[in-house]
This record gives C-alpha cells, structure tokens and sequence, in this order.
C-alpha cells in the first residue's frame, strides 16, 4: 500500500519536471527573443527575404519551408504507415508479420545522419536525373527521406492501438462473417482512430524537428519554392547554419525567433490535432 | 643472447633518437614538461593543420590530450567565448562586436585562398570574374553562354556568415548577393560532395580541401593555388586565425607557437595552405 503511493509520487513527479522543463524552454526562448521586441527588430524578422548583409533578416521563408517539408512528408507517410500496420495486423502470415515488425523497429533505430548520407550519393542524383530541372536538392528529395524516416515512428505507435482493438473484435467480427477487408475498413480503423492521431502528431514532431535530412537534402535556398523540384529552407536547418557561421551579430537573433517559432508550431499543430482527437471521440 | 640484442637495438636506437631529435623535434621541445589538455573548434579550414599537429605533439607528450571539433567560424568564436574550449578557429577576422564581447585574442597563421570550382568532367576550365559575378547573380543561367554545354548552371553557394563565403563575396563577387534559388552548402567538405555529385555545379571552396573530384576554375585566366596566392596574382585570399580568450594558457600558447614555428609552417603548408611567417 505504501510503496503503490510512492510509486504515484514518483510518477507525478517525472511528470511534473517534463512539463517544467517544457515550460522553462518557452520561457527561456521568449527572454532570448524579448531584444527583438524592444529593438523593433521583430518586423524585420518576419519579413520574407533573407539577406543579411543588407539588413534584412526574414525567416518567413523558413516557416513555409519547414510546413510544407514535414506536412508533405506526413501526408506521404501516414497512408503508407496505415497500410503497413494494418497488412502486418491483419492480412501477413505470422512469419512475414515478424519481419515487418522487426524491420521497422530496426528503421527507428537509424541515425538520420545516415538517410542523408545516402540520399546525397544516391537520391539525389537519380532526382536530378529523372526530373530535368532544379540541382537535385528539393523540397521533393528532402520530403521522400523524411517520409521514409518518420514511417516507422507512425507504423510502431499506431499498429500498438490496433493490436488491441483487433484483439478485443476479431472473434466477434469473424464470428459475424466479415471478410478480412472488409474487418479492416468497417471495424479496425473507426475503431482505432485515436490511435492513429497519437501516431500522427509523434511523426509531424520528428518530421518538424528533424535538421540534417533538410540541411543535407532540401538545398537551403531561403524563398519560398515555386514547385516541389525548388531548393527550400527549413527553420531547423536554417539554425544550424547560422550557428555554424555567425556569432555576434544581430541577425544572429533570428535563430532565437526560429527555435520560438518552431517551438509555437509543435503546440498549435498539437493542439489542432488533438481537437481534431476529442471530436472523433466515440 | 636475445636480451643483449635486444639492449643493443634499444641503445642504437635511443642513441639515433638523441641524435636525431634536436633535427626532428625541436620545436616540440616546448611541450616538454607540459600535460593537461587542449581543446580546439571551430573553423572547418584549419582541422587538416590542427589534427596533424594534435597528432604530433600527443606522440611526442603522450601526457597531453588535444581534441580537435569542427563546427564552423561562429561556432569558433561562441565556444572560445564562453571558454568552452581552449582554442576557437575562426577563417575570418573577428567582428568588433565579437571582440567586444568576448575579448578575445587572435593569432593569425595561414593564407588560404578560395575558388570557384566546377565538376571535373566540366569543359570550361576558366571564366571571367565579370563572368563569375553574373553567374552567382543569376544573370548567366546556362553553361552554354560561357563556351560550356547546353545544361542549366547549378548554383552552389554559403551561408553569409561563413569565411569562406565571406572573402569570396567580398573579393570576387563585389559584394553583390548571390542569387535566392543557390543551394547553400554547410560547410567545405560538404560543398565538394555536392559538386562533384553534380555535372553542372560551380560552388567556391578553400584551395586546401581542394582534391581530384573537382576542379578549380580559373580566373581572369590565373587558376588558383598556393603558388599563385602567394605570389598575388590570385586576390581571392583570407587568413585563417586561432582565437583565445584573454592570454592564451602555457599549453595553448605553446600550440600557437609550434603552429607559427617551422614544423608548423611545414603542416600547413601540407595542408594546402600558405603559413604567415
């Protein structure tokens, strides 16, 4: 009895310190920022061009860059990782089941230093290839390594809920004379929606805040693309270049806005989601 | 009988070391008696010179460890500023702000220029720097305008803030802004994966990191290398600077010294660059 209350301490304490150290970030960022403010530099920040050896300091770019990167890979990713979890669920023999489910647990386990490794040497040439436009480094390059890097996260967290939704209706569904499909598209996804939105938001926070697949792969040309062959920024990237090269500087600030800003994406993409959640609600 | 071989070969060879090392290693002399250990970061250019000397001084010392991280000029100034490392290397001079700050102290040791390259299987093997500018400016777009082939110009260029960018901006391009749709490249070794991935890149990198895989564009008919930036005749040309906070402690001034001695001078110029001495 006492120790079942020193463990609910325990808990709520680890909960406890995440949040606050989630909350010290926030605060931590916005007394970063606050210069930007009193300066009335934060006008120039979000301005949509990036120069600044002219004085200009724009990161809207980078905010449409990093949106369209991880939203893009989402979208590709989420289909892809319904179908997996749901073949390897439902319709793989248990043999095939086991190297599914190994191989994607091992694909969460890849660095993704490693992707853009490999996609430098291989996916980008063959895109600079098969489209006769643009360096090879795109919008579209960066978006196939984030989707392939962000699938296992959905997969794992997302064939979670559904083994236990197909354990509790299976019996009964076969009993009712469902065709398999027909199980999966009537039952087992309705049913395992939240599940699935859990799986959704993980996958767009890996997808927002991943930096080297962008960095090495997207081109960082900071504008806005004019199709899915243009070389684009994200937020994340663009931190890391400007730490890797400036220090003092006041456009050094931008970075400061781009962590806030990146950081007030998560909570409002989590937010909107989570609504999304609480109307799907059974 | 083994054993007296043994002494044998130990003593020529002690007394071939004796002989030999006023010769080989006296300006590693001054580690002597030191130990502790160094840490160096920073620019990108500078870590061929800093490992191989790290390298020498740990097999002369063994009592001495010296870490050498890469990270870029910002990342150089940050963590030599906020004495998180020992040594921060930057391929620009200090801003003043950054002087300011920081107080920092700068020791400059080599010359490196930088150049515009291009793919090795690439037909022109020179431009002219009006050239150069209109292609960086996006006003020449296609390599058959220059007397290459009928292809698309891709634009590799860096971040603003990067030395590397910042003399060939400054010093070839008359500060005149590269056009927004270049890939920007995050460091040196990088940019030479890019353009030797990409038949039809031209990009600018430090004549050092320079190998094979891509080629140097000439200049107004000048082809950059140490011979030339040495003798001035190629402009494009930087220093490469170690920084410390303050005074530089025993151990990291005796790196400085020894990377300003003759064997230092002898590393850096293995390294493709030219030493300041």
């Amino acid at each position: 009895m006492a120790s079942e209350k020193w463990i609910r301490r325990l808990l709520c304490a680890a909960a406890m310190v995440s949040t606050a150290a989630a909350f010290c970030i926030l605060l931590v960022l916005i007394h970063l920022v606050l210069p930007l403010f009193t300066s009335g530099g934060l006008g120039t920040v979000l301005s949509w061009q990036w120069l600044p050896f002219q004085g200009q300091f724009g990161i809207l770019p980078m905010v449409v860059g990093s949106l369209l990167l991880s939203l893009g890979a989402l979208v590709a990713a989420t289909p892809l990782a319904v179908g997996v979890s749901c073949f390897v669920q439902v319709l793989a023999p248990d043999k095939v089941r086991g190297a599914c489910l190994a191989v994607v647990h091992y694909m969460t386990s890849i660095p993704t230093v490693i992707y853009g490794f490999v996609s430098v040497f291989l996916l980008v040439p063959l895109m600079r290839q098969w489209f006769d436009r643009g360096t090879g480094f795109s919008l579209l390059t960066a978006m196939i390594a984030l989707t392939l890097l962000i699938l296992p996260t959905i997969v794992l967290v997302f064939h979670a809920t559904l083994r236990e939704v197909d354990r509790t209706a299976r019996a009964t569904c076969a009993a009712l004379g469902f065709s398999r499909p027909s199980y999966i598209r009537r039952v087992l996804l309705p049913l395992s929606r939240r599940g699935l939105l859990a799986a959704v938001i993980l996958g767009f926070g890996r997808a927002v805040g991943d930096t080297l697949i962008s960095l090495m792969l997207a081109g960082n040309a900071p504008m806005i693309p004019s199709s899915a062959l243009d070389s684009i920024r994200t937020l994340t990237a663009h931190i890391a270049l400007v730490v890797a090269t400036d220090s003092q500087s006041t456009f050094y600030h931008s970075v400061f806005a781009s962590g806030l800003i990146l950081f007030l994406i998560m909570i409002l993409i989590n937010l909107a989601l989570r609504r999304l959640g609480s109307s799907l609600a059974p | 009988m083994l054993n007296t071989k043994g002494i044998f070969f130990t003593g020529v060879a002690l007394l071939f070391l004796l002989c030999a090392s006023p010769l080989l290693a006296a300006d590693l002399d001054r580690f002597e008696g030191l130990e502790g250990s160094l840490d160096i970061a920073g620019g990108t250019a500078h870590i061929p010179v800093m490992n191989e000397a790290a390298k020498r001084i740990m097999s002369f010392n063994p009592k001495i460890r010296i870490t050498v991280a890469g990270g870029g000029t910002g990342i150089g100034v940050q963590k030599a500023g906020e004495g998180l490392v020992d040594i921060g290397n930057t391929g620009r001079a200090l801003s003043k702000e950054e002087v300011a700050k920081f107080g920092l102290q700068s020791f400059d040791f080599a010359i490196d220029g930088v150049a515009p390259i291009t793919h090795p299987g690439n037909p022109v093997s020179g431009l002219a720097a009006q050239q150069i500018r209109d292609i960086f400016a996006g006003r020449i777009t296609r390599w058959n305008e220059v007397g290459g082939p009928d292809a698309a110009i891709h634009v590799y260029g860096r971040e603003e803030a990067s030395g590397t960018h910042e003399v060939f901006w400054g010093k070839l391009l008359n500060k005149e802004a590269i056009i927004g749709s270049a890939n920007i490249i995050q460091s040196n070794g990088a940019m030479k994966v890019a353009v030797s991935q990409d038949a039809n890149a031209i990009g600018y990198m430090s004549i050092g990191h320079i190998d094979d895989s891509v080629k140097a564009l000439a200049v107004n008919g000048v082809t950059p290398s140490q011979e030339t930036a040495v003798d001035g005749s190629y402009p494009v040309v930087r220093h490469l600077f170690m920084n410390t906070k303050g005074e530089p402690k025993p151990l990291a001034r005796a790196f400085i010294d020894y990377i300003l001695s003759e064997e230092g001078a002898g590393i850096v110029s293995a390294a493709g660059y030219i030493p300041v001495r």
